[in-house]
């Protein structure tokens, strides 16, 4: 479905996840971020460019690969993106929310 | 998914240590910060090896009265089954990128999540704190951690 964020109509699914990447934008990012209540830091900014670049090179995230990342510790992790780190950046970084249970 | 029928906290309690039983409890624990849900694990009798120092990483899968491991019970008794399966088991974890139990440990505290020994337990291994995982927040009576369970939203789980 569509969605206007940050002045700019995009494709997401029914969770709010951008179903097309190349639609993503700094300002798309930092829209998503302010509906989930997060102000996005450089830290922020170095995790969700972490991600991305492991989502081009078909890696499948989890938790432990976001601890062993060398970008981020997990505790952290969970300090910048509260209620669901990872389903919640990912959201942020405009990449599909990872199927994983670790 | 923080409406007022969610989940907001899973209080599990493990009573074994049986790798199968010690890695459910872990997930679900894990998984539940994954989701924004709070998290406590409650150690009792032998689910106190999966925080025990010197146990926690010679722990088993059960091959004897598993009938899903589908070896025959006499064979699952004979001396290095144990071993073999749960050699097998961790080799296949390490696949689907499951850490081992110290590095789990260490996992669900970053996340915030609880680990309390369940003090009767304690008391009947003659364990003292100090033999346990250092990071283990304390031990509790049954009492004590049915008091951190209070609340809406609340959910206890028994492995």
């Amino acid at each position: 479905m569509e969605k206007t964020i940050a002045g700019k109509t995009v494709e997401v699914n029914e969770e709010g996840y951008l179903t097309d990447q190349s639609q993503w934008t700094r300002e798309v990012a930092e829209a998503i971020a302010g509906e989930e209540g997060i102000d996005l830091t450089e830290r922020h900014w170095a995790v969700i460019s972490y991600l991305q670049d492991q989502h081009k090179q078909g890696v499948a995230l989890s938790i432990r690969k976001i601890g062993k990342s060398g970008v981020i510790d997990i505790k952290e992790f969970y300090q910048l993106f509260p209620n669901g780190p990872l389903k919640i950046s990912t959201k942020i970084a405009g990449i599909p929310k990872p199927a994983s249970c670790i | 998914m923080n409406g007022n029928n969610s989940i907001k906290k899973m209080m599990i309690i493990l009573s074994k240590a049986t790798l199968e039983n010690v890695y459910a409890a872990f997930v679900l624990a894990n998984g539940a910060r994954m989701e924004g849900i709070e998290a406590e694990l409650f150690f009792t009798f032998f689910g106190l090896e999966a925080i025990h120092n010197e146990k926690l990483e010679h722990l088993h899968v059960a091959t004897v009265g598993n009938p899903a491991m589908h070896i025959p019970t006499l064979l699952g008794g004979l001396p290095g089954m144990e071993a073999i399966a749960t050699k097998m088991m961790k080799s296949e974890m390490e696949k689907i990128d499951m850490p081992d139990v110290r590095e789990f440990l260490e996992i669900l505290k970053a996340s915030g999540v609880k680990l309390w020994a369940c003090k009767l337990a304690m008391d009947m291994f003659h364990y003292k704190k100090e033999d346990m995982y250092p990071e283990v927040d304390g031990v509790l009576t049954v009492g004590g951690f049915y008091e951190r369970g209070a609340g809406e939203g609340v959910h206890m789980l028994f492995i």
